[in-house]
């Protein structure tokens, strides 16, 4: 037992693999009224709970999700069409102005930055670690006094 | 914050995809060694190490005492705090998350206690 009793712990349970399956299947039309049948619940029940333990609802969180995934690929170098699609959009017009309301940039702007950022590493690295850990570590040539 | 971990790469994945922890810095130094820090997206003021116990940083002696020590789990880290702790203890035990210690009320909170891929353990706690 982890301190609840059984029918609370077991809505728990339930409403934590909605969350799973939405953090599983983002990239796919999910159809809410299906998770919440899944999860045995009423939609209005569903979206009600899940907003008391997540702070979001189903949709919100499901938005959120495909913009963090979003964020990501477009770090690891992704192209903005590539990413729409890898992360549900149909339409690159509609995730751009998504991605933008979310982020304060677009998501074309967001690559640059993180294209930029990333050859500034490749080219000055100590630049971006602090100087005791790279003394320590020995990656920073000792100070001669 | 510092936490020394066995395998960098693995140490990533259990941070970011069972944690849900984010990637701050991620700095390549070298074969098999990078300045990596990941951060609760919660609280991003708090900046974690994921340090190798690698000789490519230590003594091959230190390396083997460093690694029997995080190993048997000696290492407490933090206390990691959740606004529901019930649910994030069920969302990480369905990750495969090893807990030492289920969500428990105590003086201060409800408590839970959890270890990282390497043996490092952390306490999970809902203050309220």
């Amino acid at each position: 037992m982890t301190g609840l009793q059984y029918p609370r712990m077991y809505l728990y349970r339930r409403l934590v693999q909605a969350k799973l399956f939405i953090d599983q299947h983002y990239a796919e039309p999910i159809d809410l009224d299906c998770i919440a049948d899944e999860a045995y619940f009423s939609k209005f029940h569903f979206i009600k709970q899940f907003k008391a333990i997540y702070q979001q609802t189903p949709h919100q969180y499901l938005k959120n999700v495909r913009m963090e995934k979003a964020k990501l690929l477009l770090q690891g170098g992704a192209t903005v069409s590539d990413t729409c699609y890898a992360v549900g959009f149909e339409s690159i017009s509609s995730f751009s102005n998504l991605f933008k309301r979310a982020n304060g940039v677009t998501p074309s702007a967001y690559l640059q930055q993180h294209q930029s950022l990333k050859a500034q590493i490749a080219a000055t690295p100590l630049a971006y670690i602090p100087g005791c850990f790279a003394e320590k570590y020995g990656w920073f040539p000792k100070q001669q006094f | 914050m510092t936490v020394y971990v066995l395998d960098q790469n693995r140490a990533l994945d259990f941070y970011t995809n069972k944690l849900g922890f984010r990637v701050v810095t991620d700095v390549p130094m070298g074969k098999d060694v990078r300045w990596l820090t990941v951060s609760p997206p919660q609280q991003p003021g708090l900046e974690i190490v994921l340090s190798p116990v690698s000789t490519a940083m230590f003594k091959q002696e230190t390396v083997d005492v460093m690694t029997d020590l995080v190993r048997k789990g000696t290492f407490g880290v933090a206390v990691l705090t959740c606004d529901d702790i019930y649910a994030t203890y069920e969302e990480m035990t369905a990750k495969g998350v090893e807990f030492t210690k289920a969500p428990k009320k105590e003086f201060y909170g409800t408590e839970a206690i959890f270890k990282d891929d390497s043996g490092n353990w952390f306490s999970l706690a809902q203050l309220t």
